[in-house]
């Protein structure tokens, strides 16, 4: 007679996510905040360093050359727009607090590639949000 | 330092980081972000020159 076989362990495919802790348990939005903060942050705290190195340099690789094609790091908004643009830059944590104290950035866009700068910063920012998603993913078992 | 790209090298610099991004978001396996990402990146850089075509004919 056939014996059942052992129900799956949940936790058992992101054994990798969490060394010391199984998935899902304890705190689990520490690698969402640390991939807020920094670009790769949270992939870093769940020591899977090669995405984590990867996905910082491509957020920090998108915003130093949107800064560099003088693209514009927005402070305020007045219109729906301007605010959406705001959210995007804020998405890309402790690197928009630092341009913004040392006044990295232009206040206007004055020429044609700074108006890609701008958009590089506002998708770095988003793309970060998305990298700190999936650190949470790996974090809570929802993604191996 | 100014970095001033052309519209092109501004496209494929935008495909690139973007693709790494979503590849590795977007997948599990090292095997399919790679392909996940060139499907991305081959998508973006596609569509920004048929469309640039595309207004160019319109404008003519």
């Amino acid at each position: 007679m056939a014996t059942p076989s052992n129900p799956p362990n949940p936790t058992s495919k992101n054994a990798a996510a969490g060394k010391n802790a199984p998935a899902g348990s304890g705190f689990v939005y520490g690698p969402l905040i640390a991939g807020w903060l920094v670009p790769g942050g949270g992939h870093f705290l769940l020591r899977k360093w090669g995405r984590g190195a990867l996905l910082a340099a491509s957020i920090l690789g998108m915003f130093l050359l949107g800064i560099a094609m003088q693209g514009k790091v927005y402070s305020n908004a007045h219109e729906i727009l301007e605010y959406l643009a705001l959210v995007g830059d804020l998405g890309n944590g402790l690197v928009y607090i630092f341009c913004r104290m040392f006044g990295f950035g232009a206040d206007q866009v004055q020429v044609t590639t700074a108006d890609y700068g701008t958009r590089f910063i506002v998708v770095a920012g988003l793309l970060n949000v998305i990298a700190a998603v999936d650190a949470h993913n790996l974090r809570t078992g929802r993604k191996a | 330092m100014i970095f001033r790209p052309s519209h092109f090298a501004a496209v494929v610099l935008f495909a690139l980081f973007t693709s790494v991004v979503f590849g590795i978001t977007q997948r599990e396996t090292p095997r399919r972000m790679v392909h996940y990402g060139l499907y991305c990146f081959a998508l973006f850089v596609g569509s920004a020159i048929v469309l640039s075509w595309v207004m160019y004919l319109i404008a003519r």
